[in-house]
């Protein structure tokens, strides 16, 4: 492999559009992907919308993914895909394997985008048997868009987060009727337009309700549904297990990098940086599930960090850690706050410019941001689990550690 | 999909094995090498479907198996039959050890006794160990524990390379195999048996009922009688991600009740960490279903024994049939004059105890058969990182299954051979493909791709099964 400066892991929105800044800035990048096409998840979700942010189109994900790995290439990235990073050493040095076998490859900096997966039927300890027909979105989406098969006729959705729209779609398009989508709380998770979604498809949405058992000895029969403690069995052939998405982190959990039990994901700094400062990390790996265009305005953003760290200018790693001091809350981004603002520098264009939140449940009340007992911040909250949330940066003072509570109603 | 051109089928074959499970594979590569011509009758549309498909994957000493047992007899004849053999298959063992461990004093009070019975049952190296040494032994263990005992012998396989390694090799020295083939019914007649099965006519000199869960309803199918009855016991399990595998070393195993061994918190062959199993006692033999308080309390009960796995991932749960009968033995029966066998009711230890079984049956059968030259010895694929994996190596054409680093060449094999997977739940074992911690949601799609029409159970119209 040529001389790189920088390698980017993950050829989705975040790493795409990382590498193409950085190689607009004259850094030499190449990007790796383990899978034999680059463009990343919006590869097979062939429906809009994608692109408003990024290039001010509404456009469907192949045609979006194409398009960002098109920028890349003509802006001089190197892409290698069937390259799969199996370790990550400290300094920037990575394994990886490609049909040619091992090798390990080195770079000054190192970016993470592996983004996502969704959290399985096994993960969510759902019972009954283990019959064929029980898969993610992703995998649904990958079967009907990339082969054009038909795994089922009429499958139920568990949850009901964007990416269960995200599945209705898929269906409609493939020609298959759900049966109903389920979901454990009272509210559904995304917002409330895309229940119109379902009204206009007739599938019906069970709130309340959650599948305790699936039946079928090789392929989906049915399933058992709990609603407020009535069971019920409901004659299905499939079951999409949608969302609950966990960063693709097995990695970096393999690594001697700090992750962040919260998310999940990487503990990181203002500009995306890792423990070890030759990581950096961008995209959904980071937290759960974003826009793809969210994804690709901060790989745009940490490229401009790791540019100022090749030319030395990036700020000494700050220590002031933000804690979680209530369980409502998932995660907090980024983990490590500088204890001051940075003066303007070229590094400035790259720091996060607010902070990120996630809940674990539907809470409402008051979020404070605590530090050497002041509060910094105060802000009324009212959401549910997977909604983004952002708030300002706080001005610290000292480097003890920040505490975010919330005090609920 | 196994239309075989019956190399026997003019005047019939040796010996028919019904059931492809760990112990039916293990009789028909034991009958093969001694020169018999083996036919093999599996009812389902891939081999290791029963029992055979989900265990907690310990190579067993027999140091807890009850003394004078032909069951810790088999035991012992397998372990040791194991590690001579297991070279030249490429069968993986990873020597883990294991601590029988004590959580209260009234367990503590029974260690002395398991470890006399230990070294009665002729397992000598077993060594006491107080809390503070099980503690610098597994230093992520719950503080709670208060002493136990190290069986350094107890060793961790692959159940699934083992079994197909055993078929294989009989496979490659003449042996038949016919799935989808379920034995209907038996007749003998002028000492030969005329078998009926849903794949056509199978005649035999001597029949060897392998029928594990089923091995009460094949005895009265074929001889009209059956002399025990199989009482299916579950037992469910969760796996937590690889990340949890370097939180334990030893396999760890609770001081064992009457009925069970208990559950046991250990790594996998496959760098895994599992939890499991429990024992409940079912009459369905067909459905081993998973519930979820039960995986809960699984989780709760590894958490009290090595607190750290709270922060890892349950990747997996799955729960597998023990084909356990009214007493607490292997029955084994044969009816030499009948030229009948039946070996039923391998109930918890069959895994371990395949190749003693085999080496058993196969002298109380005592028949000679003209001897087989140079047997030829397949290597089974490396799917633990005992060897170097094959992603490890040029070539492989890409990586399918990320979670398990699975290759395209790798699937490839597994689809074509003697042994070509017959199904989803069948491709699995032979290769991991989707076992990982994404359950497919990356490489769902490429597989369905590569299975259409491969399949005898296809992937998108048929099972799932085994994981
Ligand atoms: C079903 C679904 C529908 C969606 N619909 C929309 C939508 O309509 N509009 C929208 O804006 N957003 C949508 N999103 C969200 C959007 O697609 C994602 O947020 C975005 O793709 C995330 O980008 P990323 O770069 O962080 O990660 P990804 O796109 O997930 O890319 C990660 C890449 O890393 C690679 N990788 C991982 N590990 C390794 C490794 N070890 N070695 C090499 N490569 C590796 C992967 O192969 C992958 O290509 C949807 C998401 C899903 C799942
Ligand atoms: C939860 C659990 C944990 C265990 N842990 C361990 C362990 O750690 N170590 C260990 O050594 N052992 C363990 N075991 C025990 C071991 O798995 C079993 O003893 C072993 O799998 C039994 O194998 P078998 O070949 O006798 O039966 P099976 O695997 O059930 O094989 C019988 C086969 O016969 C076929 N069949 C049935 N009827 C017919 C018919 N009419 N015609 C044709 N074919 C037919 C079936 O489809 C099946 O494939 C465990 C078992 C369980 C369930």
């Amino acid at each position: 492999m040529a001389q790189t400066d920088v390698i980017v892991i993950g050829a989705g929105p975040a790493g795409l559009s990382a590498a193409t800044a950085l190689a607009r800035l004259g850094v030499a990048v190449t990007v790796l992907d383990r899978e034999a096409v680059a463009g990343g998840i919006p590869r097979h979700c062939n429906h809009p919308p994608y692109g408003l942010r990024e290039f001010r189109r509404l456009m469907r994900g192949p045609a979006y993914a194409q398009r960002l790995v098109a920028e890349a290439k003509a802006a001089g990235v190197t892409i290698r895909t069937q390259t799969t990073v199996t370790f990550l050493h400290p300094g920037g040095r990575i394994d990886v394997t490609s049909p040619e076998g091992v090798e390990t490859l080195a770079a000054r900096a190192v970016l993470l985008a592996t983004g996502v997966r969704e959290t399985s039927r096994a993960a969510r300890l759902i019972g009954g048997e283990k019959p064929g027909g029980v898969m993610s979105t992703g995998a649904l989406q990958g079967i009907v868009h990339l082969n054009g098969q038909r795994p089922f006729q009429r499958p139920v959705i568990l949850g009901t987060e964007l990416v269960a729209f995200s599945a209705l779609l898929t269906c409609r398009h493939a020609g298959i009727k759900p049966v109903a989508m389920i979901e454990p709380a009272r509210r559904i998770t995304a917002r409330s337009p895309a229940i119109w979604l379902a009204r206009l498809m007739g599938v019906p949405v069970l709130l309340e309700a959650t599948v305790d058992a699936i039946h079928g000895r090789t392929r989906v029969e049915g399933v058992q549904i709990d609603r407020r403690g009535t069971l019920q069995d409901m004659a299905t052939d499939g079951v999409i297990v949608s969302g609950g998405f966990r960063p693709e982190a097995t990695l970096l959990r393999l690594s001697h990098l700090e992750v962040d039990p919260g998310s999940g994901g990487p503990v990181i700094d203002l500009w995306g940086r890792l423990s070890d400062p030759a990581y950096f990390a961008a995209g959904n790996l980071l937290r759960g599930v974003e826009t793809a265009g969210w994804c690709w305005a901060e790989g745009r953003r940490v490229a401009r960090a790791i540019h100022a760290a090749l030319l030395g200018q990036l700020p000494a790693p700050e220590v002031a850690r933000l804690r979680l001091g209530s369980d409502a809350v998932r995660l907090a981004l980024p983990q490590v706050l500088p204890i001051d603002r940075p003066k303007p520098s070229p590094a400035d264009s790259g720091a996060a410019d607010g902070l990120q939140l996630r809940l674990n449940r539907p809470a409402k009340g008051r979020l404070r941001l605590m530090q050497d007992g002041v509060c910094l911040m105060d802000r009324r909250i009212d959401s549910l689990p997977e909604r983004r949330i952002t708030l300002p940066l706080p001005a610290l003072r000292s480097a003890s550690d920040v505490t975010l509570t919330l005090e609920e109603r | 999909m196994d239309t075989p051109n019956l190399p026997g089928n003019a005047e019939g074959f040796d010996v028919a094995v019904i059931g492809a499970g760990v112990v039916g594979c293990a009789l028909a590569r034991a009958f093969t090498l001694a020169g018999a011509r083996v036919v093999v009758l599996e009812k389902a549309a891939d081999v290791l479907d029963g029992a055979s498909k989900g265990n907690s994957a310990i190579l067993h000493t027999g140091f807890d198996a009850p003394e004078g047992s032909v069951e810790l007899a088999c035991i012992r004849e397998g372990y040791a039959l194991y590690h001579q053999i297991r070279d030249r298959l490429g069968l993986p063992l990873i020597r883990a050890g294991a601590m029988v461990l004590a959580w209260s004093e009234a367990e503590v009070a029974e260690l002395p006794a398991l470890m006399a019975q230990a070294v009665a049952n002729g397992v000598t190296d077993v060594q006491a160990v107080t809390a503070a040494e099980a503690l610098r032994l597994e230093p992520q263990l719950s503080a709670k524990v208060m002493g136990g005992f190290r069986v350094p012998g107890e060793h961790l396989i692959d159940p699934w390379s083992a079994a197909h390694g055993y078929l294989l090799q009989a496979l490659e020295n003449g042996a038949t195999l016919m799935r989808q083939a379920e034995v209907l019914t038996g007749r003998r007649s002028q000492g030969v048996w005329h078998l009926a099965t849903t794949a056509g006519a199978v005649q035999a000199g001597l029949v060897i009922n392998a029928a594990g869960l089923w091995g009460d309803e094949v005895d009265r199918r074929v001889t009209g009688e059956s002399w025990f009855t199989i009482k299916p016991r579950k037992g469910q399990f969760v796996v937590y991600d690889k990340t949890a595998a370097s939180l334990l070393g030893h396999i760890l195993l609770p001081v064992p009740t009457k009925t069970t061994k208990g559950i046991v918190v250990c790594r996998t062959a496959y760098g895994n960490l599992l939890v499991g199993p429990t024992a409940e006692e079912q009459d369905d033999r067909e459905h081993a279903t998973l519930d979820q308080p039960t995986l809960q309390a699984l989780m709760q009960r590894g958490q009290d024994i090595l607190p750290a796995l709270a922060g890892h991932e349950v990747t997996a749960a799955y729960a597998g049939l023990r084909p356990a009968t009214e007493e607490k033995e292997y029955r084994i029966r044969t009816d030499l004059a009948e030229d009948y066998i039946c070996v039923g009711g391998i109930r918890s230890t069959g895994l371990s105890a395949a190749l003693g079984i085999a080496a058993h049956v196969l002298r109380l059968a005592e028949r000679s058969y003209p001897p087989l030259e140079n047997p030829v010895w397949p290597q089974m694929p490396s799917l633990t990182g005992e060897a170097p994996r094959d992603w490890q190596t040029p070539g492989h054409g890409g990586i399918l299954c990320h979670c398990e680093l699975v290759t395209r060449r790798e699937v490839e094999a597994a689809l074509t051979g003697p042994m070509a997977a017959g199904s989803m739940g069948g491709l699995k074992r032979r290769t991991r493909v989707t076992m990982g911690r994404c359950q497919g949601f990356y490489c769902s799609a490429e597989l369905a791709r590569i299975t259409e029409g491969r399949l005898a159970q296809p992937m998108l119209g048929g099972g799932d099964g085994a994981d």
